[in-house]
């Protein structure tokens, strides 16, 4: 771990800055339909926080916190449920993509939980969104060369070009 | 004074543009590429669009740490020659009609600060801001567009990257298995 | 005026995608030209004196109505910046694949080496 990831000054950043960022992104995802965000910019962020981890520590510590199986279930699972809203839509009312839930709160419009399935399909879209950077990241700048060892287990090597 | 204020950061897109397309410096390029996506992120904050304001900056900041760690940490050799002349010389009378071909298109367009749903009451626009918080209750009218009058837009862009991710995991485990053997 | 600075900077993604021999210059001068465009889209929509498109509860409907810029196109555009991140992640993954190939970004060598 010490000869991994760059300088202590960097480390130490990152260690109390990480969370902040998490939460900024799930906040950014769950109020999306309320101020400024949504699923989109919120998934960017929470991928981004896990980059920061990749960048500063190296990444094996990265890759403890969120492995690559994991990021690609949560990549198909944002999207099936996503999917499954949508279709939800067709067994409620008969039309795809309908707003199915009740949609007025009784005290007020700018209630977190006002505005259906928005908030739920935000939630979905930035799962999707911000799995699928970080292991396009972990494809393309990390890991060199990804392999199967015959059980459909990942390893990972790298190889430098002297 | 808005225009003036976003002529100002377009100029300055330019020129950093045209140092990301001329520098010899390949670090340079990637990081004048930077600017024009900060740039970009001021301009959508200055005419009312904070959502891809946010969205422009840290997709902006993806894509510069993907390119530097992606392209540049492998090679860092200057290629400075342009190609042959004829082509040069082509290229760019090409470019030339294509410009005066744009010019004559932009005449046509409204004046800047008068959106078409303006001038047009029949456009969508005016249903989505009429009835957008009584029909959906989202108070963000993008929210609103983007997940439930517009759904199937959003579906597509989600197949898309999937795709494309699908495309790039593709590309370097072929070549990784070929090495195995 | 400021259209025509737009239209500018996607005739400078245009020469740098065509004109260079560094594949990596080339995945820039694509990207210029997406940013161009999403830019233009946008600018497009904006009302003179608008502000965002979020409805708070100290302004009337018909008063937002009469002020907010246009919502459609900004909803456009945010799809289009995430495609183009995937669209630039595909882009490096093809250059990386032809890098490991030929050891080289210069496109004219790649011509020779491939006889």
């Amino acid at each position: 771990m010490e000869e991994k990831g760059l300088s202590i000054i960097v480390k130490t950043a990152t260690r109390w800055l990480k969370g902040f960022i998490f939460l900024y992104g799930i906040y950014v995802v769950i109020y999306g339909h309320l101020t400024p965000g949504g699923g989109f910019p919120g998934g960017v962020i929470i991928a981004g926080t896990f980059i920061l981890i990749t960048l500063a520590f190296g990444r094996e510590y990265a890759l403890g916190k969120m492995g690559k199986l994991l990021a690609s279930e949560l990549d198909s699972l944002g999207a099936l449920l996503f999917l499954f809203l949508a279709s939800m839509g067709v067994y409620f009312t008969g039309t795809f993509f309908t707003n199915f839930i009740e949609k007025f709160h009784p005290t007020g419009n700018f209630r977190l939980f006002s505005a259906g399935i928005i908030p739920l399909c935000n939630l979905s879209i930035g799962m999707k969104v911000g799995a699928s950077l970080f292991m396009v990241f972990i494809i393309l700048a990390v890991v060199r060369v990804v392999f199967e060892d015959g059980k459909g287990k990942l390893i990972s090597t790298e190889k430098e070009k002297k | 004074m808005i225009e003036i204020v976003v002529g100002l950061f377009l100029i300055f897109i330019v020129m950093a543009s045209i140092i990301a397309i001329e520098t010899k410096d390949l670090l340079s390029a990637v990081v004048a590429f930077g600017a024009v996506g900060a740039f970009c992120s001021i301009i959508y904050l200055l005419v009312g669009a904070p959502d891809i304001a946010i969205t422009q900056l840290v997709v902006e900041v993806l894509s510069l740490v993907i390119l530097i760690r992606a392209t540049i940490r492998r090679d860092l050799t200057t290629i400075d020659e342009d190609r042959d002349f004829f082509g040069l010389v082509a290229t760019l009378a090409i470019l030339f009609i294509f410009f005066l071909f744009g010019i004559e298109a932009l005449r046509w367009l409204p004046e800047f600060g008068t959106p078409a749903f303006v001038l047009n009451s029949s456009a969508p626009t005016n249903r989505y801001l009429l009835n957008g918080l009584r029909e959906t209750g989202a108070a963000n009218i993008v929210s609103a567009v983007l997940l439930d009058y517009r759904g199937y837009d959003t579906l597509g862009e989600a197949t898309v990257l999937f795709t494309s991710i699908l495309g790039a995991l593709a590309i370097l485990r072929i070549y990784a298995r070929k090495r195995r053997k | 005026m400021i259209y025509y600075l737009c239209f500018l900077v996607f005739l400078i993604g245009v020469y740098g995608a065509i004109c260079k021999k560094n594949i990596v210059k080339i995945i820039l001068g694509l990207m210029l030209m997406e940013y161009a465009v999403n830019l233009f889209i946008v600018l497009v929509g904006y009302r003179k004196g608008g502000i965002a498109p979020i409805i708070n509860k100290s302004m009337s409907l018909s008063e937002f109505v009469s002020k907010s810029v246009d919502p459609l196109p900004q909803a456009f555009v945010l799809t289009s910046i995430v495609i183009g991140l995937g669209i630039l992640s595909l882009m490096v993954a093809v250059a990386i694949r032809l890098y490991e190939r030929y050891g080289t970004f210069d496109i004219t060598e790649m011509k020779k080496l491939r006889g």
